[in-house]
């Protein structure tokens, strides 16, 4: 990688953490635990990552290292958004029916 | 490159996949804006979730790949474990969950760091192997500190901070090493015991980060250990050039970081000091205060007595709810005391329970409406004007000694002033002090009732006697 990549990679992650924190600190405390089941299920996006290293066949080795990879960050893919799914859904408003 | 892909000079395959990846960051950050509302918060889900599947596809169908047995195994494997782990894990269970995804994450990235170093060793200039190195270092460190956390939560590791003198000279030596070590392998990108050495550090650092930490100060870690997780998911990025794992890193680290400071602030301490003060600890040796005035201890029945007659009520819900799982028993009281004509609020202190929005998950669960719940600033102006509070399993974040006791080691931390209602129940198993270990004058007040017991049981008990007369 050349420096002047690697800057423009840098760019990248100095803009996606301003953006980030904008709109994390508008998080209710309300939601702290569905955010962090979020952002938990999005950083299995190293999923990608894992599966070119599973699938670009350059060794058996390095295929199993990526298997267990892919494994793990699906794990993290499926049940993050699952959980946080059922989480959100028991957010509710009562109807006051009784006032 | 089989002409039917080009159009236009663009290979839909190669540039398709690259395309898929960018939609994915946006709805990444859109979705996580949907978190902002309750009302909006699925909806966000959704469309974070659909971003995941484009990039997904768009990666198994690029060019990159050529084989996909392993692919398909692994997916599999991930499945048929992720399925069960967001499916049936209770809610009171989540600290554990949360714990061990970060696990789960720290492994693939680290997994995925060793296959780049050992494949590509030869070809990597020196920002990439900074970039896998960094990435090595955080994703071992997150997954034995993660492993450390998720036994320490769940009781298999001793819960109390395992100290010893000297402890954070030896851990900064530790990261001060890595460090180097990292420095020479940019210098000499060939010498793969560095690599291993790298490797080995990252795992020993994880541990050595959590052992120190106790229970209550779980929240914090859960957070850093967040953070980690997403610092490491960037370094990938970084090293394998794929701009969504840096704004996913991004978020993931922004978001653990965020929640950090946020807790610490809560506590009234800094980073530092929940990283290297082990509070527990500290706290267990100092000289204990003693109590100064009577115990009241009521049954249900007096609590019941109480309760009918108050016309509002606060309930501050603790870790001691989640132990107990007495968050449906919570709700059937307070749905009781609703149909009297008494007003039920629920007060959330922002480090109750053992992550982030701990509470408020377990009271959504057991069918609480979410605008009876209120954060700390929203609340405690209020006790004054409350007739009963009932605390559930609660102990420091209601200590007044926080508020009016310079001398006590918890000092400053914001507290729920519940001895300012005219009346407490305190439910509790115990007189044992909480996990800071400082005794807590609540529990002698004259306005003070301390009902003992298993807190599921004396709410079923105090409803039951609630019904009987009312």
């Amino acid at each position: 990688m050349e420096c002047q990549n690697f800057l423009i990679l840098l760019y990248i992650f100095a803009l996606a953490v301003f953006a980030g924190y904008q709109v994390i600190s508008k998080v209710p405390q309300l939601l702290h635990t569905p955010l962090m089941a979020f952002t938990n299920a999005i950083s299995g996006i190293s999923l990608v990552a894992s599966l070119i290293i599973a699938g670009e066949g350059r060794n058996i080795a390095s295929s199993i290292l990526g298997a267990v990879a892919v494994a793990a960050a699906s794990i993290n893919v499926v049940g993050g958004f699952l959980i946080t799914d059922r989480m959100l859904k028991m957010f509710k408003k009562k109807e006051k029916t009784e006032a | 490159m089989s002409a039917h892909h080009l159009i236009a000079g663009i290979d839909l395959r190669q540039e398709g996949y690259l395309f898929t990846l960018l939609i994915a960051s946006v709805l990444f950050l859109v979705g996580l804006r949907g978190l902002s509302r309750s009302e909006t918060a699925r909806r966000g889900m959704s469309l974070a979730a659909f971003g995941m599947l484009l990039a997904v596809m768009g990666t198994l169908l690029s060019r990159k790949i050529v084989t996909y047995e392993w692919i398909i195994g692994g997916l599999i494997v991930g499945t048929v474990i992720g399925v069960p782990m967001g499916r049936w894990i209770p809610m009171t269970k989540m600290p554990e969950r949360i714990a061990l995804s970060h696990a789960f994450g720290g492994l693939a990235v680290a997994l995925v760091g060793v296959a780049e170093y050992f494949n590509y060793s030869q070809l990597l200039g020196p920002f990439d192997i900074g970039a896998v190195g960094f990435e090595v270092l955080l994703g071992t460190m997150t997954f034995t500190g993660s492993l450390m956390a998720f036994g320490k939560l769940l009781g298999v590791l001793p819960g109390r901070p395992q100290t010893f003198p000297g402890q954070n000279t030896m851990n900064l030596t530790v990261l001060a090493v890595a460090l180097a070590v990292l420095a020479i392998l940019v210098a000499r990108p060939d010498r793969h015991a560095l690599f291993i050495t790298l490797l080995v550090i990252g795992l020993l650092l994880g541990i050595l980060m959590v052992v120190r930490i106790g229970g209550a100060d779980m929240p914090v870690v859960i957070c850093l250990l967040n953070s980690y997780a997403g610092l490491a998911a960037a370094a990938t990025g970084f090293a394998l050039n794929v701009p969504v794992l840096i704004v996913c890193g991004a978020l993931d680290g922004g978001s653990g970081f965020v929640l950090a400071v946020h807790m610490s602030k809560a506590m009234n301490r800094s980073f530092r000091n929940v990283i290297f003060g082990a509070f527990g600890a500290v706290a267990q040796t100092n000289p204990m205060t003693k109590y100064v005035g009577v115990v009241r201890e009521g049954s249900p029945e007096d609590a019941a007595e109480l309760l009918k007659l108050a016309g509002s009520v606060i309930v501050v819900p603790g870790y001691g709810m989640a132990v107990a799982q007495a968050q449906h028993a919570v709700r059937d009281l307070g749905e009781l005391l609703e149909k009297n004509g008494t007003i039920v609020r629920y007060a959330i202190h922002p480090v109750a329970g053992r992550m982030p929005g701990h509470m408020n998950v377990l009271l959504a669960e057991a069918n609480v409406s979410y605008d009876q719940l209120y954060e700390l600033d929203l609340i405690n102006g209020d006790f004054q004007r409350t007739d009963v509070s009932i605390v559930v399993g609660a102990n420091d974040v209601v200590n007044p000694a926080a508020r009016d006791t310079p001398g006590s080691p918890i000092y400053g931390m914001p507290i729920l002033d519940v001895d300012q209602s005219k009346a407490v129940i305190v439910l509790k198993r115990s007189m044992k002090p909480g996990f800071a270990g400082v005794e807590n004058d609540l529990f002698v007040r004259p306005n003070t009732m301390m009902v003992f017991g298993d807190a599921k049981k004396t709410l079923a008990e105090i409803a039951a006697a609630v019904k009987n007369e009312g």
